[in-house]
């Protein structure tokens, strides 16, 4: 009991209270300035995207002095004989298939690792993993051997394809892991219900997948919206040309590069990403830590 | 109407580990079937091999007349109840219960009289639009029975399904499961239970007749009562009945029973029993079937006193063995720690067990 008494102070000395309180202005102080300095580059960005191409290289500071829309305008028409519409409309062509076939075919590889007894699944399973470990660029020479020689080049299909067979390693890892922390109760009662395996798969099984496979499409999607070499190794017509191509492009063709126009699409390349990422952050964090937790 | 047969059932799983050894069991129709048993006694084992959730090694299962062994579960005529309930947490309960009606094609009318039939026995119409999570464990439990209801299945299956309920609510859920059984019985309706539980105050109160297992092994089918009073082994003795039947440990020789340097005479009608048996022998007595007697009996110190209200649970020391006595309340102001007191069985309740633990003193049926 004593030892109790004396472990608990009755208040905290008044010296105590002030060291606590510097010391949490000290810390929220640095964590606000560091977290500055990581968010300038896009807060100087945006600035900058309002910028004349003058200023831009003029001044440090990333509010503009003489304001205008200049750079979002031309930079919209672009030197091709697209707009940046074009662009965007080339870039969901090539995010949407791949997104839900992703979430088809890495639903049904994970549920099959997940669930299923089969010959040699555990060599098939570490075989995945260790695609995981491989850098992306010693399949990219094979690979592009194998659409050439299908016919496939300047078309999205090698863009798709491959999602569309669980190509994407880390997804399908990321779901079994999730499914393993799901007790299998649920599934068996459908089996006595008279559900079939696939029915299972529908009605039971991806309904409580739903987080995981929403964060799945939301790396999917970033990803993609993201790729560069893809596009860059795949695509050569410009009407074909994505987001990320397309702004090398406005690099690439003029010879005097307007930085403003440049960055300003940047901007604009950036909000769809920046949108779906808050309207989905719920489930977006829930399916990372879920998967990564739990398993 | 569905008679379950099992016959010489085994599993054997993967890594060689022999679960369950050849089990024969016969279920008749409309009866309420518990496999009782200590965790890793391959009971719930052999429910998941009825329910099709588990391979078949050998042996057959047959339901009515079809032997269901190679059957998916939904085509088994059975319905489950899990001890998790394993309610689908994204559908609310009318679809819980709806489910398997729908996969099964029913018309939308018939599948909405079924939903109100079981909602109304089960009294779980107010929670129809709710979600699982909004459900507490009762009503959770209640909607996981209306599933299996709802199917009109030819056998029920029950997996510990009160096991993750509070005492009081165990209680309650246990007579509304037997009162349920009768009304589908008296209904005429298929009501074969098959109801694994390893609690037996559960198997005792709710089964027609129970199955004792042990290793995957069936040590006894019989009626509580029976279980009860004629068990067939040590095992089952000691299984059934609380506070547990006392196992003394000493040498039969005659007409008496010696532990340690303490002498019991056999009273006649146990001799009767015995037929002449002698050796090595566990004696088993009850502890409700314990008198305190000034004359012949065991002598033990005693080691505690519990008061119970109505009665007193003694634990005594009897030649350095532990032995438990249910007695009544009147006795307990001579029960001292400490005290020496002697004691005997009531007539017609001791049974003796050889050294394989089988009962040789059970009397000869006509």
């Amino acid at each position: 009991m004593a030892d109790i008494a004396t472990a608990i102070p009755a208040a905290a000395p008044a010296h105590e209270v002030r060291a606590a309180r510097l010391s949490a202005f000290v810390r929220y102080t640095l964590l606000t300035v560091v977290g500055l300095i990581m968010l300038y580059p896009l807060i100087w960005l945006i600035g900058a995207s309002f910028k004349t191409n003058s200023e831009i290289f003029g001044s440090i500071g990333f509010i503009p002095r003489e304001p205008t829309l200049e750079g979002y305008v031309k930079g919209w028409e672009t030197s091709t004989p697209y707009t940046f519409g074009r662009f965007f409309w080339n870039t969901f062509l090539i995010i949407l298939p791949k997104t839900i076939f992703t979430a088809i075919s890495c639903a049904l590889v994970a549920y099959g690792f997940a669930r299923f007894e089969f010959p040699f699944k555990r060599f098939f399973f570490a075989t995945l993993i260790a695609t995981l470990l491989l850098p992306n660029v010693v399949t990219r020479i094979p690979q592009y051997i194998l659409f050439r020689d299908l016919g496939w080049l300047d078309s999205y299909l090698p863009l798709w394809v491959p999602s569309a067979f669980a190509g994407d390693a880390f997804f399908v890892f990321m779901l079994v892991q999730f499914l393993r922390a799901i007790p299998r109760d649920m599934e068996e009662a459908a089996r006595v219900d008279g559900a079939n395996s696939f029915q299972t798969l529908i009605h039971i099984v991806v309904p409580m997948l739903l987080p995981a496979l929403i964060s799945v499409m939301l790396f999917q999607f970033m990803w993609t919206m993201n790729d560069f070499l893809g596009p860059l190794i795949y695509l050569s017509s410009v009407e074909k040309f994505p987001v990320s191509l397309a702004l090398k492009l406005s690099i690439d063709t003029t010879e005097a590069f307007d930085w403003n126009r440049i960055l300003a699409m940047s901007v604009l390349a950036l909000l769809p990403a920046l949108i779906v990422f808050f309207m989905a952050q719920k489930y977006f964090i829930e399916g990372i830590s879920a998967g990564g937790v739990k398993g | 109407m569905a008679r379950l047969q099992i016959r010489n059932l085994e599993k054997t799983y993967a890594n060689a580990f022999k679960a369950v050894h050849g089990i024969n069991l016969d279920v008749e129709d409309g009866e309420f079937m518990v496999l009782v048993g200590p965790s890793g006694c391959a009971k719930s084992t052999t429910l998941r091999m009825i329910a099709g959730l588990e391979s078949i090694s050998g042996g057959d299962v047959v339901i009515g007349d079809t032997v269901v062994n190679r059957l998916q579960p939904g085509k088994r005529g059975i319905a489950m109840v899990f001890q998790n309930y394993a309610l689908y947490p994204h559908m609310k309960v009318r679809k819980n219960l709806s489910f398997g009606l729908r996969l099964q094609r029913a018309s939308k009318a018939e599948i909405e009289r079924r939903t109100a039939d079981v909602a109304r026995i089960l009294e779980i119409e107010p929670l129809l639009d709710r979600l699982p999570k909004e459900l507490s464990g009762g009503q959770a439990q209640r909607v996981a029975l209306g599933r299996a209801l709802i199917k009109e299945p030819k056998v029920f299956l029950f997996d510990e399904p009160l096991s993750n309920l509070d005492a009081k609510l165990r209680a309650s859920m246990r007579v509304r499961i037997t009162d349920l059984h009768r009304r589908l019985k008296e209904e005429g309706m298929s009501s074969t239970v098959i109801y694994v539980t390893h609690d037996q105050t559960e198997a005792m109160t709710m089964g027609d007749r129970i199955c004792v297992m042990k290793d995957g092994r069936i040590m006894q089918v019989a009626d509580p009562k029976t279980l009860y009073d004629r068990p067939a082994n040590a095992f089952v003795a000691g299984f059934i009945g609380s506070p547990e039947m006392n196992l003394i440990e000493g040498r039969l020789d005659g007409a008496t029973f010696r532990v340690g340097d303490q002498v019991l005479a056999l009273p006649d009608e146990l001799m009767a029993r015995l037929r002449g048996w002698t050796g090595s022998a566990t004696l088993g007595i009850r502890p409700q079937h314990l008198r305190l007697n000034t004359g012949s009996g065991l002598t033990g110190r005693v080691t505690g006193a519990e008061f119970m209200g109505h009665e007193v649970v003694l634990h005594l020391d009897v030649a350095g063995a532990r032995m438990v006595a249910v007695l009544p309340s009147a006795d307990y102001a001579a029960l001292d720690r400490g005290a020496e007191v002697r004691l005997s069985p009531e007539p017609g309740t001791a049974h003796v067990f050889d050294g394989a633990g089988e009962n040789v003193s059970l009397p000869v049926l006509n």
